[in-house]
Order: C-alpha cells, then sequence, then structure tokens
C-alpha cells in the first residue's frame, strides 16, 4: 500500500504549480485554469484522507466542490466574455476598473 | 515494486509533468489540453485509492463538461499575443521560486506533522468508495447540503445566461 504522505506531496505540488500559475500568467482563462488545478490538488487531499481513515464524508466533500467548481466555471467565463465584450482583451493587466 | 506502486509513479508523473506545463505553455488551447491531461492522471490515482464514484465523476464532470466549456471559450476570443510576466521583471523570477518553494515546504512540513489517526484496511475502502454507499450518504445525512448544491448549480446556470447576454436591461 504506498503511503498517505505520497498522495499529500502530490497533492502539494500540484496546489504550489497553481498558485504560481495564477501569479504569474495574465491570461484571465489561464488564471482560471490554474484555479481549477488548486481545487484539484485540495480534492486529491480530501479522497487520500478520506480513503485511508475509512471515512466518506471526504469523498462527499469532494463531489460538492465539484459542483461548485462547475457553477463557478460558468459564471467565471461568463463574466470573461462579457469583459471581452466591452474591453476586447481578457489580458488582466488592462482589466483594472475596479483598482484604485 | 509491486502494481500498485508503479501505476502511482506513472500517473503521479502524468500529473507532474502536466500541470508543470500546463502553467508554463503560451497557448491556452495547449494549457486547457494539459489540464485535461492532469484531470485524466488524477482519475487514475482517485481509482488507487479505491474511489471509483469520485474517479468516474472526475472524467465526466471535470475533463469532459468543465474543460469542454474552456475550449468553447477559448474558441470565442480571439488570441492574444501574451507578454512573459518575467520578461519586464527579471529580478521577480528569483523571487517567485523561493516563495514557490517556501510555500512547497510548508505544505510539506504541515503533512509530516499531521495528526493522520488510524488507517483502515483495503476492504472498507473499497466499500466506501462504491457508487452505492456515497448515494445513501448523500441521500439520508446529507440530503440538505445536496439539495443546496442544486440550488447553487440552477442559480449559476441562470447568472451565466444573464451575463452573457447582448444588452443588460
Amino acid at each position: 500500500m504506498i503511503p498517505l504522505e505520497y498522495y499529500l506531496i502530490l497533492s502539494a505540488f500540484m496546489f504550489v504549480t497553481g498558485v504560481a500559475g495564477v501569479l504569474t500568467r495574465r491570461n484571465a482563462i489561464v488564471v482560471f485554469m490554474s484555479i481549477e488545478l488548486m481545487l484539484n490538488s485540495a480534492n486529491l487531499t480530501f479522497v487520500a484522507y478520506s480513503s485511508f481513515l475509512g471515512d466518506v464524508v471526504g469523498q462527499l466533500f469532494v463531489f460538492f466542490v465539484m459542483a461548485v467548481a462547475a457553477a463557478e466555471v460558468a459564471i467565471g467565463l461568463a463574466i470573461i466574455i462579457a469583459i471581452f465584450r466591452n474591453k476586447v482583451t481578457i489580458n488582466i493587466d488592462e482589466i483594472n476598473i475596479l483598482k484604485w | 515494486m509491486t502494481l500498485e506502486q508503479g501505476l502511482f509513479g506513472f500517473f503521479a508523473l502524468i500529473a507532474v509533468a502536466s500541470s508543470v506545463l500546463m502553467v508554463t505553455r503560451k497557448n491556452p488551447v495547449i494549457s486547457a489540453l494539459f489540464l485535461v491531461l492532469n484531470f485524466g492522471a488524477l482519475s487514475g490515482i482517485y481509482i488507487l485509492l479505491r474511489a471509483q464514484f469520485i474517479a468516474v465523476v472526475q472524467v465526466i464532470v471535470y475533463a469532459g463538461a468543465i474543460m469542454v466549456l474552456f475550449l468553447f471559450v477559448i474558441m470565442l476570443l480571439r488570441p492574444e499575443k501574451e507578454k512573459s510576466y518575467f520578461k519586464e521583471r527579471p529580478q521577480a523570477k528569483f523571487l517567485a521560486i523561493v516563495i514557490g518553494l517556501l510555500m512547497f515546504a510548508q505544505i510539506i512540513y504541515a503533512v509530516f506533522f499531521a495528526a493522520t489517526g488510524k488507517m483502515v484496511d483495503d476492504a472498507r475502502r473499497v466499500e466506501i468508495g462504491t457508487i452505492e454507499y456515497i448515494g445513501r450518504e448523500l441521500y439520508t445525512t446529507y440530503l440538505l447540503p445536496f439539495e443546496a448544491i442544486a440550488f447553487v448549480l440552477l442559480t449559476a446556470t441562470i447568472g451565466a445566461l444573464v451575463l452573457s447576454k447582448k444588452k443588460l436591461d
């Protein structure tokens, strides 16, 4: 049996990669995909603990996270399309009307 | 090396490589395809953790539905040249690597001091991963969150429709 730590380290690596993507990429869609990567790494931790502790709640939580992620993607991509319609760019450096 | 260890190494390698490639590729379409590969590898890892239901849902919902939505939107929008963040700020690269490593070390530190509790045997792990067991829990103990999540999805659908209308009244 593979130790729990292996799964957790894989999850940590994926999370850090996602953070790096959010901080360094300028394309709003790629930033969004990096957030999906971070959500998935959290899901991996949930499933790993759920499986190793014999508790089904972790897997239920992953189910809910997936539903929320689907909702988030639908709304987020609609917002990106609305922004693109107004500013003809999805570069997040140029979308700064909420900055002061 | 057992088959399970070999499979774990295979899927973990794909997951790590595809996540790094996803973040570093310039073309968003290629990024999206690497993310699909990453989700596929994760699904294999879920199978190794005996979570069959989650593995199937991962492929159907994430790799199927969500990523198709991403690809549609990428192809709707005009591809534009993305300037490299580090080209303008060369000193930021060093800082980013240091911060990334620090964060990784922090999580690893937390992992090795985590209270893991009692491990269960394989029969129990297989039992809780089945769709039957998850469904029974979902429709009894966790019925209220389940209904709430249905409402969240409905709201998101209506919100997406309203947001992508041409003119807001």
